[in-house]
């Protein structure tokens, strides 16, 4: 134990007063965490302190720090003579916005901020609360990993961590913010949670570092490189917000928090309906009705949300689908739609994966899906095939299917094949699916269609390149629309353009209160 | 993505032809490649610990052609075809060899 000089006084009878000053040295002594010369190390990194952090994004005056003076239990290697204070992390509770959360923050002044026993008693203790209090879980790691003098208790203490992760899943939503090392072990904590954080420069997340690559495998590869923000943000998809700087990376936190619920069991707070700016996105400015022109699907959102405010949730990971948060009416909705500016909007192996697990997210906390579709169909190639489009596309349809909070469709422009159904058609149990009448909902594009089915017709024609194009003309006139599938009740409704939100609100005023019984399981076995 | 001064490309699909932005993954992706079972590769970087055959050598379905250390064990390499002769032996003894680098030439 630290000899604190105070612990020497005389026994007898301190006053409220003293012993309120011994309190007051107490604290001083563990609040200055890893000292002086450690702080200011952390500073020349770019990067604020626990304490800092927590207080930058916590209301002010919010914070309640708990476990102050928990100290560490490493027996061996001389570690029982060294005083840890905090066993560096800092927990507590506060409001954001004042909406109750939970965090924990990682003090990398602190030994390195690595995870010993009594780290993670303080991370599953505020873990723990927060699954009791029903209020979301902010985790932020800067740690150097595992504290190796511990041994396997450190490694006990990852998978306590691990599995209140897994079971909190669903339950209160689960934030992890990376601002500094991630490595090994420690990374599957984030990855358990429902949404990542992710700095330039600062956060760096990776299973094996460059150093251990470099010896074992001889390939030379920079920290950021390898498990830089970006690279997360943009390849891994580990990410769901990239910032550039700290303080940025709260202002995004602060903002998810406004658009979901506290638990699973509450929907997210409403805020006063705001009307789109629709002279600035102007659908007939911005929305191309020949389906082989791209356009950014997030400006089609934009005229038809609360606002025009639309929160993108991973931006730069697949951006041939666009995922985020957005209001119609005051009510937080999460939107799922294919971007026909990249790739065309196909669906491949991230932008199944994106979708399916946000589709999961909005279903666990009661957040109504809204789906705007436009797109040719699936990405073909061999790596495609190789890398398992067929299970990871097979999410989507899992997730779609499973959901039972509204689902509302509206099909603006290509809706062919595979990717028709997947894109929460009413065979997948949509509630309500609208079409524009720029809609092609069939089986593939004109051309492809005329060439097959006419075949036998353009090969004998005389003249095949005239034939071919009559035959397009004719596929294109007869089934490239929505008629086809309003004819047998596939869709529900073909509507003007301009009044998609007005359908829109209607159809989710109206369906407040639906309930889905569905089969008694004890959970089903998604393809993963 | 959202870069105004990106390159569009014409992707096809089904015959039609889209004006759309590639991904920095799609421009990434990897060409396939068949492979050539007589070529022995590495299916894990590392370092030859012990070469087992020589040239000429006739080996059949599961001999074990070498051992190469990696992540802490010696790893067998072992022939993939029913029956085989060494044709040539690329690497020796503590070479260090990358991921699907070729060991063992195979006829």
């Amino acid at each position: 134990m630290f000899n604190f000089a105070f612990q020497n006084q005389k026994q007898e009878h301190m006053s409220i007063q003293q012993k309120s000053e011994d309190l007051k040295k107490r604290m001083q002594a563990a609040l200055q965490g890893g000292g002086t010369k450690a702080i200011e190390k952390q500073i020349s990194m770019g990067k604020m302190t626990a304490r800092e952090r927590i207080l930058a994004l916590l209301d002010p005056e919010s914070f309640h720090e708990y476990d102050l003076f928990v100290e560490h239990a490493g027996k061996d290697f001389d570690m029982d003579k060294k005083y840890l204070p905090g066993d560096g992390v800092v927990t507590g509770t506060g409001t954001i916005n004042g909406y109750p959360v939970c965090i924990f923050a990682q003090d990398f002044t602190v030994a390195g901020g690595s995870l010993g026993y009594m780290h993670a008693k303080k991370i599953t203790k505020i873990m723990d609360h927060a699954m009791k209090l029903g209020v979301p879980l902010i985790g932020i790691n800067d740690s150097g990993g595992a504290r190796i003098q511990e041994g396997v208790n450190s490694l006990a203490g990852y998978g306590e961590i691990f599995w209140r992760n897994t079971m909190a899943s669903g339950v209160i939503p689960q934030i992890s913010v990376i601002l500094g090392p991630c490595a090994g072990g420690a990374v599957y904590s984030p990855a358990l949670t429902d949404f990542v954080f992710v700095v330039e420069n600062i956060s760096k997340m990776f299973i094996t570092g460059p150093e251990v690559i470099k010896t074992v495998l001889g390939e030379e590869i920079s920290m950021e490189d390898l498990g830089g923000a970006k690279v997360h943000a943009q390849i891994t998809g580990n990410a769901h917000f990239y910032a550039e700087t700290e303080l940025e990376c709260f202002a995004q936190i602060k903002k998810l928090l406004e658009y979901i619920p506290w638990n699973n069991r509450r929907k997210a707070l409403p805020f006063p309906p705001k009307a789109p700016k629709t002279n600035q996105y102007k659908i007939e400015n911005i929305f191309p009705a020949d389906p082989q022109k791209p356009y950014d699907i997030r400006n089609i959102i934009k005229a038809i949300v609360d606002g025009s405010e639309f929160f993108e949730v991973m931006e730069l990971f697949a951006p041939n689908i666009v995922i985020g948060f957005a209001r119609m009416n005051g009510e937080t909705v999460g939107i799922v739609a294919n971007q026909p500016l990249v790739l065309a909007g196909v669906l491949d192996c991230d932008s199944s994966d994106k979708a399916a697990r946000f589709v999961r997210f909005c279903d666990a906390f009661n957040i109504p899906i809204l789906t705007f579709v436009d797109l040719p169909g699936y990405l073909p190639g061999i790596d495609q095939e190789h890398a398992g489009v067929i299970r990871h596309g097979a999410k989507l349809l899992y997730a779609y299917s499973e959901a039972t909070v509204p689902k509302i469709t509206v099909i603006l422009r290509k809706a062919y094949g595979g990717g028709y159904i997947a894109m929460a058609s009413s065979h997948l149990r949509a509630d309500f699916v609208f079409a524009w009448p720029t809609a092609e909902i069939a089986v593939m594009g004109p051309e492809g269609a005329a060439n097959i089915i006419f075949r036998n017709e353009i090969m004998n024609a005389e003249n095949p390149e005239e034939v071919r194009r009559q035959k397009v003309a004719e596929y294109r006139e007869k089934f490239a629309n929505p008629y086809v599938a309003a004819a047998y009740g596939h869709i529900d409704a073909v509507i003007d353009p301009n009044s998609t939100r007005k359908f829109i609100i209607h159809a989710l005023s109206i369906s407040a209160n639906k309930s889905v019984q569905t089969p008694k399981k004890k959970h089903g076995i998604p393809p993963f | 993505m959202s870069d105004k001064n990106q390159n569009f490309i014409v992707f096809e699909l089904d015959d039609e032809r889209y004006t759309t932005l590639p991904t920095v993954k799609f421009l990434n992706r990897k060409r396939w490649m068949k492979k050539d079972e007589k070529q022995v590769t590495a299916f894990i970087p590392g370092i030859i610990h012990k070469i087992h055959v020589k040239k000429g050598n006739t080996v059949k379905r599961g001999d074990v052609l070498l051992e190469l250390e990696a992540m802490k064990m010696y790893n067998q390499v072992v022939c993939p075809l029913k029956q085989a002769k060494v044709k040539k032996i690329l690497v020796k003894e503590q070479d260090k060899v990358i991921k699907d680098q070729v060991l063992i030439i195979l006829e």
